[in-house]
C-alpha cells in the first residue's frame, strides 16, 4: 500500500517535470523541438566560431602582430573550422531538416523519434567536449584537417616530461622522437578524434532517420517526384553522410591506435604511410563539402520559387543534377591533394571528375535564374538573402572550378586563395541560406515574424562584409601568401589586403549584432496574430497552423501534384490539371 | 531603390580601393604568381589568365541575368502576374551541353599544361636535396649522389640551370614552394617526390632582382609561419665561386680575436649538440639544428624569419624562444627552460665568431 503509493506519486512527479517548461525541452522526441534545439545550438556555435574568427583576423589585421601566441592561433583557427563545419552549419542543416520533412512530406513525425533525440544530444555534449579541450588548453591544433603525421605520437611520448630536462637531454629526446613521431604529444588530437566521432555517431543516426523517413513516411500521393526540392537534398545529403563519415571513422581510430597502442599507420619510419590518411580524410571531406551545401541548394530551390510567385524551374534537372554531385563528390578527392606528388595521369583523372562535378552545379544556378524569369518578385529579406546567395555561389564555384585547372592549383593550393573559394561557398553559400531560412520559416516556428527593415540591413552588411573579408583572399593567394600562418612579414605587399579583410569581418559582426537584436526584439513581442501562411507559399508545411500542433496535421493530406498548397489555394489553375504525368 | 543603388555606389567603391591597394602593394616585393622568373610559373601564370579570363566572362554574363531579372520582373504595382512555367526542356540541353564544351576546353589545356611542367625539356645541370625540418629548410648539393656540401634557408642556383630537387622529410609534412619559380610540392616522410624549376630571366644590374622568396606551404606546427627561405639566381661563374667558397672548412678565427673567444663558446656552451661547422666538429649528418660553417655568407637566419645582422643573431642567440617560439633552439639567457647562462659578453663574442664564418 505505502510502496504503492510512493510509486505513484514518483510517477506523478516526473510526468509533471517531463510537462514543465525545460523538463518538456529536455525530454522531447517531437522532430520540430529537436528540430529548433538543433538550430539553437547551430546558432550558439556560429557565435562561438565567429567569435574564432574575429580573433583570427584579430591577430592578422597588421604583420608581425603579437595578439595571439602561435599555439593560441593554432587552437583557434582549427576550432574555427571545426565549429562552423561540424558544431553550425551541420547541426542547422540538420535542424532544418528535422523540422520541415516531417511536415514537408506530410507525416507526424520521424521515423524514429527516440534516435533522433539521440543524435541532438550526442550533438550536444560532442560540442561541449570539443569546446571543454580549451579548459585543457588542449583544443585540437592541426587543422580541422589534421593531417598525420604532425598529429602522431607513439605510447612512449606521454610518459617523459621535456621541460625539466637538461638542454642535452633535450636534443637526444629530440632526435628520439623523430623515431617514436612524437609531434603532438598533448591531448589536442585526441580531443580531435573523440570530440568528431561523438558528432559522426549523431549524423549517422540522424542521416539514417531522414532515409526512413522520406521514404517511408510520406503523404498519400506524395511520390519521389512531387517531394519538395529541400527534401530531396537532405535525402541526398543523408546518403553522403552514410557512405562518407566510416571513411572519417577508420582514419581517426587508425590514428588513437598509432597514438595510444603502439601502431604505425601513419608512420613513414616504421613502414606506415602518411599519405593513407589524405586518401582517407578527402574520401570523407569531399563530400563533406557537400553534405553542407546541398541541404542550402534544397532551401534557395524553395524560397525562390515562393517569393517569385512560381515553380521552380526545372524541378527534374534541379532534383537530379543533385544526384549526380551526390555520386561525383566520391570520385574527386584526391583534388585536395594535387601537390602530394600522385602520378600526372591520377592528377588529371582527378582534374576531369572535378571537371565533371561542376557541370551540375552550373545546372542549379541556371535552373535558379531562370525560376526568376517571368516571375512576379517579392524582395522580402528570405528572398533578399536567397538571390544574394546565387551571386556569392556563383563566385564560390567558379574560383572552386578554377582550382581544379591543376597546375593553377599547384600554384594557389595552400594558400588564401583557397580560403576565399571555401568562404564565398560556405559564408556566400550555406550561411546566405542558412539565414534566408532563418527569415523564411520564423513565423512556422515560432508563429511570429522577424522584422524585415532589420533584416534587409543585416543583409547588406553581409553582402558587403563577406566580399570585403573574401574578395581580398583571393589576391593575397596570387602575391603569395601561404594560409595558416600566425603571422606574416611586412613589405611583401599583403598588409592592405589583409586589414581590408579584417575591417569586412567588422561589417559582418554588426550584421550579426543586428540580427541578434531583431531576436531579442521578436521574442519580446507579445503573441502577434500572424496569418499561419504569411508567405503566400507552396508547400505542406504551410498547410497547417504556424506553429503547427504536436501532430503536425489534423488529417493527413492528400497530394496531388508538386505543389499542393497552391493547388488549394488556386483550384482552377492547379497543377495537376497541367502536370504531364 | 534609392537605397540599393547607394549600397552599389559604396560597393563599388570597396572594389576600386581593392584594385587601389592591390596596385600600390605592388611597389612592395609580392612573391606573385603572376611576375613569373621561368618557364613553370609561367606556364602557370597563363592557366591563371585563362580562368580569369573564362570566370570573369561566365561571371559577368550569369549576374547580368539575375540582375536583369530582378529589375525586370520586381513585384510593383501593375506586374503582370507570373507566369507558371515548369521549365523548359531545350533550355536545359543548353545550358548543360555549353558550359560541359567550356569546362572540357579548359580541361584540355590544364592537361597539357600539367604534361608540360611534369618534366624538364633537358637533363639537370644540378641536383639538391631539400630537406624539410620544423621549421627551417636545409638544402644539400649532391654531385654524384654524394654531398658536396650543406647550407640552410638560401638556396643557390645559375641562370637557366635545370635544378633538380629530391624532397626529403624524417618529421611531418611540409611543401616546398616558389611562386616566381614553381607551384608547389609537398615534402612528405617515406615518400621520395622530387621537381625541378628554371630562372630564365636575369638582372645584371641589380642582383635583389634574382632573389626569390619561398616559403613552406603546408601547415607543419607551430612555426609553420616561419619557414621561409630565399632562392638566388646567379650568373654560372658567380654560382661556381659560391659552390668553392661553400666548399671549404670554416675560417679559423685570428688568436686573441673577440671570434676566437667566440669559437671557445660555441665548443663549450653546448652549441655542438646540435649545430655542425665543418673543420671545427666532427662530420656528423642529422643533426637537429643547420649547419653553420658558412653561416656569415647567409642573408636570412632562424628560419628565415630575420636578415643576417649581428643585433638580430644576439637576440636569436639570447632569446630564440622569444623570436620564434616552440622552435627547437633554446634560450641562452638563464631564463626558465633555457639551456644556458651566457653573458651578453659571451653572446657578443659568439655572434662576432658566427659572423667571421664567410
Amino acid at each position: 500500500m505505502a510502496v504503492g503509493s510512493i510509486a505513484t506519486r514518483g510517477r506523478t512527479a516526473r510526468q509533471t517535470w517531463k510537462q514543465s517548461k525545460f523538463g518538456s525541452w529536455v525530454t522531447t522526441t517531437d522532430h520540430k523541438k529537436l528540430g529548433i534545439l538543433y538550430v539553437s545550438t547551430g546558432f550558439i556555435f556560429f557565435l562561438a566560431g565567429g567569435i574564432e574568427a574575429s580573433l583570427i583576423r584579430w591577430q592578422l589585421s597588421t604583420p608581425n602582430a603579437g595578439h595571439l601566441s602561435p599555439e593560441a592561433y593554432d587552437q583557434i583557427f582549427t576550432m574555427h573550422g571545426l565549429t562552423m563545419i561540424f558544431l553550425f552549419v551541420m547541426p542547422t542543416m540538420a535542424g532544418f531538416g528535422n523540422y520541415l520533412v516531417p511536415l514537408m512530406i506530410g507525416a507526424r513525425d520521424m521515423a524514429f523519434p527516440r534516435l533522433n533525440a539521440l543524435g541532438y544530444w550526442l550533438l550536444f555534449f560532442g560540442g561541449i567536449f570539443m569546446y571543454a579541450s580549451f579548459i585543457f588548453g588542449s583544443a585540437p591544433n592541426a587543422g580541422w584537417f589534421s593531417y598525420a603525421p604532425l598529429t602522431e605520437a607513439s605510447p612512449g611520448c606521454f610518459t617523459q616530461g621535456v621541460a625539466a630536462m637538461s638542454a642535452q637531454a633535450q636534443a637526444q629526446f629530440a632526435t628520439q622522437n623523430l623515431q617514436l613521431s612524437c609531434f603532438s604529444p598533448g591531448q589536442n588530437p585526441d580531443f580531435w578524434i573523440i570530440g568528431l566521432n561523438l558528432l559522426g555517431i549523431s549524423s549517422l543516426v540522424g542521416a539514417l532517420n531522414f532515409i526512413v523517413t522520406i521514404l517511408r513516411l510520406r503523404a498519400p500521393g506524395m511520390t519521389i517526384n512531387r517531394m519538395p526540392l529541400f527534401v530531396w537534398m537532405t535525402m541526398i545529403t543523408s546518403f553522403l553522410l552514410v557512405f562518407a563519415l566510416p571513411s572519417l571513422t577508420v582514419a581517426s581510430f587508425l590514428l588513437l591506435f598509432d597514438r595510444h597502442l603502439g601502431t604505425h599507420f601513419y608512420q613513414a619510419g616504421a613502414g606506415g604511410d602518411p599519405l593513407l590518411w589524405q586518401h582517407l580524410f578527402w574520401s570523407f571531406g569531399h563530400p563533406e563539402v557537400y553534405i553542407l551545401i546541398l541541404p542550402a541548394f534544397g532551401m534557395i530551390s524553395e524560397i525562390l520559387p515562393v517569393f517569385s510567385g512560381k515553380p521552380i524551374f526545372g524541378y527534374t534537372f534541379v532534383a537530379w543534377s543533385g544526384v549526380a554531385i551526390g555520386f561525383l563528390s566520391f570520385t574527386v578527392w584526391a583534388h585536395h591533394m594535387f601537390a602530394v606528388g600522385l602520378p600526372t595521369v591520377a592528377q588529371a583523372f582527378f582534374a576531369s571528375t572535378t571537371t565533371l562535378i561542376a557541370i551540375p552545379t552550373a545546372v542549379k544556378i541556371f535552373n535558379w535564374v531562370a525560376t526568376l524569369y517571368g516571375g512576379k518578385l517579392r524582395f522580402h529579406t528570405p528572398m533578399l538573402f536567397a538571390t544574394g546567395f546565387i551571386a556569392m555561389f556563383l563566385i564560390g564555384g567558379l574560383n572552386g572550378a578554377a582550382l581544379a585547372v591543376v597546375p593553377f592549383d599547384y600554384q594557389v593550393t595552400d594558400t588564401y586563395f583557397v580560403v576565399a573559394h571555401i568562404h564565398y561557398v560556405l559564408f556566400g553559400g550555406s550561411v546566405m541560406a542558412i539565414f534566408g531560412g532563418i527569415f523564411y520559416w520564423f513565423p512556422k516556428m515560432f508563429g511570429r515574424q522577424l522584422n524585415e527593415t532589420l533584416g534587409k540591413i543585416q543583409f547588406w552588411l553581409f553582402l558587403i562584409g563577406l566580399n570585403l573579408t573574401f574578395f581580398p583572399m583571393h589576391i593575397l593567394g596570387i602575391l603569395g601568401m601561404p594560409r595558416r600562418q600566425y603571422t606574416y612579414p611586412p613589405n611583401l605587399g599583403w598588409d592592405g589586403l589583409n586589414l581590408a579583410a579584417s575591417i569586412g569581418v567588422l561589417i559582418l559582426i554588426a550584421g550579426v549584432l543586428i540580427f541578434l537584436w531583431n531576436l531579442v526584439r521578436t521574442f519580446m513581442k507579445s503573441g502577434v496574430g500572424m496569418a499561419d501562411d504569411p508567405w503566400d507559399a507552396f508547400t505542406l508545411e504551410w498547410a497547417t497552423a504556424s506553429p503547427p500542433p504536436p501532430e503536425n496535421f489534423k488529417t493527413i493530406p492528400t497530394v496531388r501534384s508538386r505543389r499542393p498548397l497552391w493547388d488549394m489555394k488556386h483550384p482552377d489553375k492547379a497543377d495537376w490539371l497541367t502536370e504531364g504525368h | 531603390m534609392r537605397f540599393r543603388s547607394k549600397v552599389r555606389r559604396i560597393a563599388g567603391l570597396a572594389l576600386l580601393g581593392l584594385v587601389a591597394s592591390a596596385v600600390l602593394s605592388a611597389c612592395d616585393k609580392s612573391p606573385s604568381i603572376l611576375q613569373p622568373a621561368g618557364p613553370i610559373a609561367q606556364n602557370e601564370a597563363y592557366m591563371a589568365y585563362m580562368v580569369f579570363g573564362v570566370a570573369a566572362v561566365v561571371f559577368v554574363l550569369v549576374t547580368a541575368a539575375l540582375i536583369y531579372c530582378i529589375i525586370r520582373f520586381r513585384d510593383r504595382p501593375g506586374a503582370a502576374e507570373a507566369r507558371q512555367l515548369q521549365g523548359n526542356q531545350r533550355l536545359e540541353i543548353i545550358w548543360t551541353v555549353v558550359p560541359t564544351l567550356l569546362l572540357f576546353g579548359i580541361l584540355f589545356f590544364t592537361i597539357r599544361t600539367m604534361f608540360l611542367v611534369a618534366t624538364p625539356p633537358s637533363p639537370a645541370n644540378i641536383t639538391v636535396n631539400v630537406i624539410g625540418h620544423q621549421w627551417w629548410w636545409e638544402f644539400d648539393y649532391q654531385q654524384n649522389g654524394k654531398t658536396q656540401f650543406v647550407t640552410a634557408d638560401e638556396l643557390h642556383a645559375p641562370v637557366n640551370a635545370i635544378v633538380h630537387l629530391n624532397l626529403i622529410s624524417d618529421n611531418v609534412i611540409h611543401s616546398f614552394w616558389i611562386p616566381q619559380l614553381t607551384g608547389k610540392t609537398d615534402v612528405i616522410p617515406g615518400h621520395n617526390n622530387t621537381m625541378w624549376f628554371q630562372a630564365t630571366s636575369f638582372d645584371p644590374n641589380n642582383p635583389d632582382n634574382n632573389v626569390y622568396r619561398g616559403a613552406c606551404a603546408e601547415f607543419c606546427g607551430t612555426q609553420h609561419a616561419h619557414m621561409d627561405f630565399i632562392v638566388v639566381i646567379q650568373t654560372q661563374s658567380d654560382y661556381n665561386s659560391w659552390v668553392t667558397q661553400q666548399m671549404q672548412p670554416a675560417a679559423t678565427p685570428a688568436a686573441g680575436s673577440q671570434a676566437a673567444a667566440g669559437l671557445k663558446v660555441f665548443q663549450t656552451a653546448g652549441c655542438e649538440g646540435c649545430h655542425a661547422i665543418n673543420g671545427v666538429t666532427p662530420p656528423v649528418k642529422g643533426l637537429i639544428g643547420p649547419n653553420l660553417t658558412h653561416f656569415g655568407s647567409r642573408q636570412l637566419i632562424a628560419g628565415g624569419v630575420l636578415s643576417n645582422t649581428a643585433d638580430n643573431l644576439f637576440q636569436w642567440v639570447y632569446q630564440a624562444q622569444t623570436v620564434k617560439p616552440g622552435v627547437d633552439m633554446p634560450d641562452f639567457n638563464g631564463s626558465a627552460g633555457s639551456a644556458g647562462n651566457l653573458s651578453q659578453d659571451q653572446v657578443n663574442a659568439l655572434v662576432a665568431y658566427l659572423e667571421s664564418l664567410q
